[in-house]
């Protein structure tokens, strides 16, 4: 399409972002001295008004005679960048993939809006919260609809902006501003990534356009080699912005932000953009099987290490917040295997139930002020009913349990990596070990939190506010049946490829594959009891045996403490990392180069300045007649300069001594 | 206009008149302590140019010369009556009128 076709565009996808910048805005700038509720209503109005437009936008692309065509471009500007060959538009691109994710983002991120409201009602800086809140999403809802590199890259930076102001939300806490400054930092080494495999994009195709990228690879002679080094960029990136190994360690730490944050950026939206990003890059993945199969392994290895963390951890949040980076593990597991469509459909999925188990987290907190150590909650079922409830539809959809919505994705991922064969078996057998851990550890958070006795006789806990709770309904409902918009009834036998069949325009039609009914049937089966034998052992440790967990700490002392502090990556990034280069900041970059070259460079040039104008201070000796003085001396000049025929002069010089010469 | 006496005088005379004028008042204006002496000076220069302008007037046929002396000595005749004025407020305050003494804007 071209720029005639947004003449009479009628689905306005600018919109999409402009609300929430609208938004941002506002309550950025007039925010502060506005009443509480002008504040809330722009705030709300932004996302909801965000999310209206996609629904406009997928409404007038519903299949039907005034449909219109997928992929549909819209271009704002044209061209935006325009640099010797490289044109670059700002141009939106809505497709069945950013169709999807533009729904989970401006949805999950309108429920989460309305879950703020009670959260942060009684904290201070609540319009400084929701304007940070809008301009992520503006920025989110950029990254999606781009239909270039570049302009992703945009979205890139701002989402991660957005993140880095919103977790160090309570600037006054160091851990706050360090776990801000260590978020945006490690996502830097990310984008250098993906910057590096944008400029080897225009270097090697010329172009930054998804589309245009895609049709020349299609041209024969691509393979490996350069597609590879991209595409291994490009994983970078992704990995710096989906906590993957090894640029995971940021996310743990960004949980010092408030929790409906953690829920839309840190769960459900933000960290899911690297596997966007993945999907809308495929076709350089698809012509390296190298880099799929780095992205494969690396997915698989982040699922089991952060599985394995999260076994032991005691904070409610850093609990949720290491099942993400395993989740996000197995996303990038779907997309190494190229199931691309099945990563997408557990990153729709995992939206729902993380944001919900995140802002249940959320409530149980909110009802016990501010206690987030597991050992200290316990027997809140009876105070908190509707938060039980959402919390136990949760960890049943991301423990995988039949008809749940994490059931049918992770299976879908699982299952692609089962048929892939050889490798892939391997792959496979990680995920449902991860299966297995993460259904234990949800249950042991389920049992700790909400089962038992009270632990703390102080805590007085109440049930969250309507505003918090109609949310949490919602996501549980999405979290029950979100997956179930993947089956369809065809030829007599479920189809469960109706969501990959969707977005197949997209994402290419996969390979028949060697699986059969009978064999995803039994994996199924399969990953439902890995799950409940999960629950089985979460209930004879936490619930039955309560002496247990402590006598298989005491057996596996070592092992237990290399969990507690997570492999100890933090300490090794900053024995291997931090540590020489602060050095080198401090030793030489400090001393050598700013206080000696730098410094002394400016002392010089201060230096000789000072001796110029004590010389030159004394002409300036205010005696009015020695200016006249001087000034007669100038006149006196110019004037023989003027008069004096100097040519003459000195040809009647040089004849002197030449003159003088000759004899 | 046409008089005998501008006829016989050769022009340099007028020139070199002028010039010497105008070197006498830059030299009162450098030397002298007076602040009267010093704006006398000042006249003797403004009166020099004058000379000069209107010489050259004469000798090229150009009015704009002569208009061009009545400007400066209806700004040296302002100049005049704003300087007096100063000068007597100067020597009521400070009792001197020794340039190389009033000098309290100096830092």
């Amino acid at each position: 399409m071209n720029v005639a076709d947004t003449m009479n565009a009628p689905l306005h996808l600018w919109l999409i972002p402009l609300l929430p910048f609208a938004g941002f805005l506002f309550n950025g700038i007039l925010g502060r001295g506005m009443p509480k509720w002008l504040v809330t209503t722009f705030a709300l109005l932004a996302p909801l008004g965000a999310f209206l437009a996609v629904v406009w936008a997928a409404w007038g692309a519903w299949p039907g005679p005034a449909a219109y065509g997928f992929p549909y471009i819209e271009t704002c500007s044209h061209p935006w960048i325009d640099i010797g060959a490289v044109h670059v538009d700002f141009s939106f691109v809505l497709d069945q993939l950013s169709l999807v994710m533009l729904l989970v983002v401006t949805g999950v991120g309108f429920l989460i809006h309305a879950y703020s409201v009670g959260y942060m009602k009684h904290e201070e800086g609540y319009a400084r919260y929701f304007s940070y809140l809008n301009l992520f999403l503006f920025f989110m809802t950029v990254l999606v609809l781009a239909g270039n590199a570049l302009l992703m890259f945009v979205g890139w930076e701002g989402v991660g902006l957005a993140s880095y102001l919103l977790i160090g939300f309570y600037f006054q806490k160091t851990s706050a501003a360090n776990a801000g400054k260590k978020a945006f930092i490690v996502n830097r080494i990310g984008d250098f990534g993906f910057l590096i495999g944008m400029f080897l994009l225009i270097a090697n195709f010329g172009t930054l356009t998804f589309s245009e990228i895609a049709a020349k690879l299609a041209y024969p002679g691509w393979q490996g080699g350069v597609v590879t080094v991209i595409a291994l960029c490009l994983l970078l990136g992704a990995a710096g912005k989906s906590a993957q190994l090894p640029l995971y360690i940021w996310l743990p730490d960004a949980m010092e932000g408030p929790t409906p944050v953690s829920a839309l950026i840190h769960a459900a939206t933000m960290v899911t953009a690297g596997v966007y990003m993945i999907a809308r890059t495929h076709v350089l993945f698809d012509h390296s099987p190298f880099a799929l199969g780095v992205v494969a392994v690396v997915g698989a290895a982040t699922a089991l290490f952060a599985a394995t963390i999260g076994l032991v951890q005691n904070d409610i949040k850093r609990v949720l917040a290491y099942s993400t980076i395993s989740q996000l593990g197995y996303m990038f597991l779907g997309c190494g295997v190229a199931a691309y469509s099945a990563a997408i459909f557990h990153l729709m999925t995992h939206a729902f139930f993380k944001a919900l188990l995140f802002l249940a987290a959320g409530s149980v907190i909110h009802a016990i002020g501010g206690e987030q150590d597991l050992r200290k909650m316990g027997g809140l079922w009876k105070k908190l009913p509707v938060t039980f409830a959402v919390t136990t539809v949760g960890v049943l959809a991301i423990a995988g349990f039949f008809p749940f919505a994490g059931f049918y994705s992770k299976d879908a991922i699982l299952y692609a990596a089962f048929v892939q064969g050889g490798g892939g078996r391997v792959l496979w057998f990680v995920g449902l070990v991860t299966a297995l851990l993460t259904s234990f550890y949800m249950f042991r958070l389920w049992y700790l939190a909400f089962l038992g006795k009270p632990r703390d006789p102080d805590a007085h806990p109440h049930e969250s506010p309507l505003s918090m709770l109609a949310p949490l309904v919602i996501l549980a409902l999405l979290s029950i049946g979100g997956g179930w918009i993947g089956i369809e009834r065809s030829a007599g036998w479920i189809n469960m490829e109706r969501f990959s069949d969707y977005l197949a325009p997209v994402l290419g039609t996969k390979a028949a594959d060697a699986g059969t009914a009978q064999l995803e049937l039994i994996l199924s089966a399969l990953a439902v009891a890995v799950a409940a034998l999960g629950w089985l052992i979460a209930y004879l440790f936490y619930r039955e045996k309560s002496e247990l967990p402590v006598r298989s700490a005491a057996a596996l002392p070592g092992g237990y403490k290399l969990l507690a502090n997570k492999y100890y990556v933090d300490e090794f990034y900053g024995a291997t990392v931090v540590k020489p280069l602060l050095a080198i900041s401090t030793y030489f970059l400090g001393w050598v180069v700013d206080t000696g070259l730098l410094g002394g460079a400016a002392w010089l040039l201060g230096g000789i300045a000072t001796f110029a104008g004590a010389l030159l201070q004394r002409w300036q000796s205010g005696n009015i007649r020695s200016y006249a003085a001087w000034l007669a001396a100038g006149a006196a000049a110019v004037l023989i300069f003027l008069v004096v025929p100097w040519p003459a002069v000195l040809a009647g010089l040089s004849a002197i001594h030449l003159g003088g010469a000759g004899h | 206009m046409n008089s005998s006496l501008a006829q016989d005088v050769p022009l340099s005379w007028y020139l070199l008149l002028s010039a010497l004028l105008f070197t006498l008042g830059v030299v009162g204006f450098l030397i002298k302590r007076n602040l009267i002496t010093v704006f006398m000076s000042i006249e003797l220069m403004l009166n020099a140019v004058n000379l000069s302008f209107v010489t050259f007037a004469h000798e090229w046929h150009a009015v704009k010369g002569q208009i061009f002396v009545f400007f400066v000595m209806m700004v040296a005749a302002a100049e005049a009556a704003v300087g007096l004025a100063i000068i007597i407020a100067v020597f009521r305050a400070r009792a001197t009128l020794a340039v190389d003494r009033i000098d309290l804007m100096k830092l």
